[in-house]
């Protein structure tokens, strides 16, 4: 498997030189980056090119990179006073920003050649415009339709050429974008029904948010590159 | 004389044949769809977003909630992904089991499908008859996980424990006759391998008997026979998997094609469709109830002959037996770690997909280097097969909308997610 993967990646680096961007994988799968602009371009030929002939579109999934790498709990130090609980939760960022970290939100797609049975990921970065944009691939695989509304939904990017770009999984008048990364866990209203005025309600949250596992990030050397090679050799 | 308007209808979301939740905004002239707008998302969860919050672990059992009358296929997918990442071996036993757990789940979805489906367009005892099969399975699950649908099974590494040696059995009781004490117990005497292979020598007569009663029958033909026709090549562009692309004859399926597990050392055939319409799509889901029997049938057997190890022995990333934790300071100390914090991926991105009796299920995974999945994308397959509603009733009568719903097997626990 991973020899063929290697044939198509070469098959890539040939056609697409610089556009596409090769992203190392621990798994065996073929990631690739690439710039918006050329997103249009690249997946029509990834289709239509009898090399590629990804003529299915699995998936396609928004990632929001706010807090990438970032932890609640550091434990590499020791302290005067001992460790914090590490659940005290982070300042919630608003998304008032005219601009965003260019590498912020992602758009990733997942492909798949049923001819050569291959699967490739490509990942497009919607850049710094507020709000986030990247042309829609309907055109291309008529199944991005419902995908693409999705991550409309759920993390605010628009999607250029949709036929019909509307919520899709909130509730019908629903604020915000609830998965970047800050938007709460526990969301900003709750809904209940209230007797007196004779119709459903929406409050602010009473509930306070809790973490009960604090995210933590370990220095694991079972997975360093150097140790595994040494195993091998 | 006066030229009749389209107007719209509201189908749902509390309707019998809506499978759940789903809202359908239908524009119709006269009794003839010209467009559907199904509306979903109101079994919304955030299945994901719950996961970034929680240990790797702690997710498996959302998994179940997701399609939940095909539970353990949905962990599968989930622990395979955290496995890719891990560069986990499971062992061979865990990955029969897992193998024939699957395949029951396989026969538990399309029993639930065959009953809700045939009750939709008139075939109620369809309904009576395959929910006698699926207490059986039911009772599998119980047998092996103590719960009978949300099981929690599946675990990165392996599966939870080993299958059990003996089936628990109906206890006396006032309101049951001995004589009926043993007809409910004969088959319950031995292990539970011994069970599920009585469950397969009998299951193919049993589908026999739905066949009788719907292959030939002529009025389900007529509700299902070139209804929502389905071309080869938009099934291929609208992201159809599973059943619904095999019904349109596209020879397609994960477990030959991209084999996970010990599926490439078990035989059986994919059934594939000629028309892509809903009576097509039928004959596949019965075909493949014969194929995972015997898919299930071949597992018994392996499992009865070798005995092993279910889950991987690297007590990072699973717990240590109770005993061991009794009396070994190590073992306690992974136990914590395991229960309290849980354990770190490397960092990087997985996809793993299973075939999921729907199609493709597919878990997205990145990970940043924590004890929790910093994304966790479900690629669920119903959810591309509902966005291709509209265009498989365009022109259709409104009654077999509700065919089109059942021919597309939608869960909104895996749509809605």
């Amino acid at each position: 498997m991973i020899e063929r993967y290697e044939t198509l990646a070469s098959k890539i680096d040939a056609r697409f030189a610089e556009q596409m961007l090769r992203v190392p994988s621990t798994c065996g799968e073929l990631t690739y980056e690439l710039d918006k602009d050329n997103l249009i371009e690249i997946a029509t030929a990834l289709r239509n090119e009898a090399d590629f002939g990804f003529e299915m579109l699995v998936d396609v999934c928004g990632v929001d990179y706010l807090s990438y790498g970032s932890d609640q709990w550091k434990t590499n130090e020791a302290t005067d006073s001992g460790y914090s609980r590490g659940v005290e939760q982070e300042p919630v960022i608003l998304d008032e920003a005219d601009e965003f970290d260019p590498r912020r939100f992602a758009v990733v797609y997942h492909l798949l050649s049923l001819h050569h049975n291959f699967r490739l990921r490509m990942r497009v970065f919607t850049g710094t415009s507020n709000p986030p944009i990247v042309k829609s691939v309907v055109d291309i695989w008529n199944g991005a339709n419902w995908f693409e509304r999705e991550v409309f939904d759920l993390f605010g990017v628009l999607f250029e050429g949709h036929p019909d770009l509307r919520r899709i999984l909130t509730d019908y008048g629903f604020i915000g974008h609830p998965f970047r990364k800050d938007f709460p866990l526990i969301g900003n209203v709750e809904v209940s029904y209230d007797d007196a005025e004779g119709r459903v309600v929406y409050k602010p949250v009473s509930i306070e948010p809790r973490t009960l596992v604090p995210r933590v990030i370990r220095d694991d050397n079972r997975y360093s590159a150097d140790l595994k090679d040494a195993k091998d050799g | 004389m006066a030229e009749i308007q389209s107007y719209t209808m509201n189908f749902g979301p509390q309707h019998p044949a809506a499978h759940g939740v789903l809202r359908l905004v239908l524009e119709i002239e006269g009794e003839v769809i010209q467009k559907a707008d199904p509306h979903i998302g109101l079994l919304h969860r955030a299945t994901e977003k719950l996961a970034e919050s929680k240990p790797y672990n702690q997710s498996i059992g959302y998994m179940d909630r997701l399609d939940y009358v095909s539970m353990m296929c949905n962990e599968h997918a989930y622990v395979m992904a955290i496995e890719k990442l891990l560069g986990v071996q499971v062992p061979e036993r865990a990955q029969y089991i897992r193998v024939m757990f699957d395949e029951i789940t396989r026969i538990l979805n399309h029993l639930m499908w065959l009953g809700a489906h045939g009750l939709d367009i008139g075939a109620m005892t369809m309904f009576l008859y395959c929910f006698r099969e699926r207490e059986d399975l039911m009772d599998c699950y119980e047998a092996v996980s103590g719960t009978r649908m949300h099981a929690t099974y599946y675990r990165p590494g392996g599966v939870y424990r080993d299958l059990p040696e003996a089936m628990p059995k109906y206890q006396e009781s006032k309101f049951r006759s001995k004589k009926e004490l043993d007809r409910m117990n004969a088959n319950r005497e031995g292990s539970l391998l011994d069970f599920i292979e009585s469950f397969t020598d009998r299951f193919p007569g049993c589908v026999d008997e739905y066949e009788t009663l719907l292959t030939d029958n002529r009025i389900w033909k007529q509700r299902t026979v070139n209804i929502a026709v389905v071309t080869p090549e938009r099934a291929i562009q609208l992201g159809f998997s599973g059943p619904m692309l095999r019904g349109s004859g596209v020879e397609w399926d994960l477990r030959k094609k991209q084999p996970y597990d010990v599926y490439d050392k078990v035989d059986f055939d994919i059934p594939v469709g000629v028309n892509g319409d809903c009576y097509d799509r039928y004959l596949v889901r019965v075909e493949e109830l014969r194929q995972s029997n015997r898919i299930i049938r071949q597992c018994v057997e392996w499992l009865r002959n070798n005995p092993g190890p279910v889950i991987v022995d690297d007590h990072k990333i699973t717990p240590p037996t109770r005993v061991e934790m009794k009396d070994d300071m190590e073992s306690l100390i992974h136990h914590f770690k395991l229960f309290t914090e849980g354990y770190c991926i490397p960092e990087g991105e997985a996809y793993a997909a299973v075939e999921h009796p729907k199609g493709e299920f597919g878990v997205y995974m990145i990970s940043d280097g924590a004890n929790k999945p910093y994304r966790v994308k479900i690629r669920a397959a119903g959810f591309a097969h509902l966005s291709a509603m509209s265009e498989m009733v365009e022109g259709h009568m409104l009654a077999d909308v509700v065919a089109v719903i059942g021919t597309q097997d939608i869960v909104f626990g895996e749509v809605d997610r």
